[in-house]
């Protein structure tokens, strides 16, 4: 875990889950999930396709609903918001697509105006295009403004979707697979990314990976997940340092081979 | 917001009973949500110019062409069974009629749902399969309202005007052959045309315009908003987009002059 300036005040949980509990016809994908974030912590959620790690965030930014379960988010309850409170509340969560998610037929400058726009309508086109270049500046792409999405690359992508929702400066960042498909690195700095936008814009964080160097570089705990629980939830040493088979044969698949 | 409710097991009477019905109700649940955000303030005043835009100017080369050839060939076919009576003069009010109580709504209904209906249906089926709706909602934009709302108003206020320009141009077709054939004036051309239309039958085509494009952007924007299955959602979206609008306007039609004519 990159060293950095922040501190993790665990007196305050900004994102608590009690009895997280979710299916999709017969397929159990939640079954029983509690989790806590701290305020200024960055936690990753690690285990195998399809074990429930995606799920799990489109619950907390209210894309999906449980089954059973409370999911509280800045001391309100997701599940029980109303829709406009419920968009009010996603004001202060941003949410990093696996697969970007950019809007194909706006240029990036575009991209990130659009939320800013459409958020802040009392704001002028100036104050849009200066927030635009700082974010810009800050994920380190400034010469991208004027492309279309498909003409960036793969990482240029994920970080053009990590300005997106910084540009609305949320207090929790939830990342889905932010490192997925790409190259080591790339991946290198994607990681590098995500910690200064904690040290920077003082978020707390969920990222969502089976890279376990990912989670290792990002991580201030990681809590492995398997059949739609957790198994294991500390600091990267402690998770680790277990034999047991599942951890044990994820670590040695990451590192060992 | 776009959830997910996995609790449904067994099918209460039978599974594709079941999907119809359900497939009814979220529909109608469509439409309620459709109309409650439509009357809620602020209008997307930008992105519904942007749609008014792509609907009717975009659509005006297609509406001028087959309202031109609509007009000849409609002229070109009743000219022998009216001169057969002697009747040739009666050609402009009867193309007149024919184009506006039918052939125009028809027409101008038809090509928007294929051309502007097709592309509503796979633009937000392929920004729905590419997570940019999710986007959206997670940026707190709400996407019906910025996407579903405009496109739909658009098309409902953009088809009666390509009717009525479509009618215009189809008459105008009809002047050519006229003229080419008896040496019609323009002037007595309209005269005579626009004599024998009642404000029944602008009334009429008014509304069925209106009804169609409604039509075409509820069931376009209803197919791209809950497209699945990756690209092929966005391929079926387009496709059921432009099936279903058809389908649906041929229904309306009969229904609204069976209506119009009791009226008459």
């Amino acid at each position: 875990m990159a060293e950095g300036t922040h501190y993790i005040d665990k007196n305050e949980e900004v994102i608590k889950i009690r009895g997280l509990y979710k299916s999709f016809g017969d397929k159990h994908v939640l079954r029983g999930v509690d989790l806590d974030l701290f305020k200024g912590e960055n936690l990753a959620v690690l285990g195998r396709s399809g074990t429930g790690k995606s799920v799990l965030i489109k619950i907390i930014i209210g894309l999906l609903q449980p089954d059973a379960g409370s999911v509280i988010v800045l001391g309100e309850d997701v599940n029980q918001l109303s829709y406009p409170a419920l968009r009010a509340l996603r004001l202060k969560v941003g949410f990093s697509f696996q697969s970007s998610a950019l809007y194909d037929s706006m240029t990036v400058g575009e991209n990130l105006a659009f939320p800013l726009r459409r958020n802040n309508r009392s704001m002028t086109k100036s104050q849009i295009s200066k927030t635009v270049n700082t974010v810009l500046e800050a994920i380190g792409l400034p010469e991208t403004i004027n492309q279309l999405p498909a003409e960036l690359s793969g990482g240029q992508k994920k970080r053009i979707g990590i300005g997106r929702t910084l540009i609305l400066r949320p207090e929790i960042m939830l990342y889905d697979e932010p490192t997925s498909g790409l190259d080591p690195i790339t991946s290198t700095e994607l990681n590098n990314l995500i910690v200064n936008v904690r040290e920077r814009f003082n978020t707390s964080s969920i990222v969502i990976t089976h890279d376990l160097t990912c989670a290792k570089a990002v991580a201030d705990r990681v809590a492995v997940m398997e059949e739609g629980k957790f198994l294991k939830i500390g600091t990267f040493d402690e998770v680790f340092s277990t034999q047991e088979g599942l951890i044990k044969s994820f670590y040695d698949y990451n590192f060992t081979q | 917001m776009s959830s997910t409710n996995g609790k449904s097991d067994k099918p209460i009477i039978n599974g594709k009973i079941d999907r119809f019905f359900l497939n009814f109700y979220n529909i109608f649940d469509f439409i309620r949500r459709l109309v409650r955000e439509a009357v809620r303030p602020p209008i997307e005043w930008g992105e519904f110019i942007r749609q008014c835009y792509q609907v009717g100017y975009k659509s005006l080369a297609l509406v001028t062409v087959t309202g031109f050839i609509t007009g000849v060939v409609f002229t070109e076919q009743s000219r022998p069974t009216l001169s057969e009576f002697g009747v040739t003069a009666w050609l402009p009010s009867l193309v007149a009629i024919a184009v506006v109580r039918a052939l125009a709504p028809l027409i101008a209904a038809l090509i928007c749902a294929g051309k502007v209906g097709s592309s509503i249906g796979a633009e937000l089926a392929s920004m729905k399969v590419t997570e940019q709706i999710d986007a959206m909602e997670v940026s707190a934009i709400n996407p019906f309202r910025y996407l579903v709302v405009t496109r739909v108003i658009a098309m409902t206020v953009c088809l009666p005007i390509l009717m009525f320009y479509n009618a215009l141009i189809g008459c105008m077709g009809s002047y050519f052959d006229v003229h080419a054939h008896e040496q019609t004036s323009l002037v007595a051309f309209f005269d005579n045309a626009f004599a024998q239309i009642t404000f029944l039958d602008y009334t009429t085509a008014l509304t069925k315009s209106i009804v169609y494009g409604f039509t075409i952007g509820v069931v376009s924007c209803y197919q791209g908003f809950n497209a699945t299955q990756g690209t092929l959602g966005v391929g079926k979206a387009a496709n059921i987009s432009v099936v279903v609008s058809m389908f649906l306007i041929f229904i309306e039609e009969v229904i609204i002059v069976h209506i119009f004519n009791s009226i008459r």
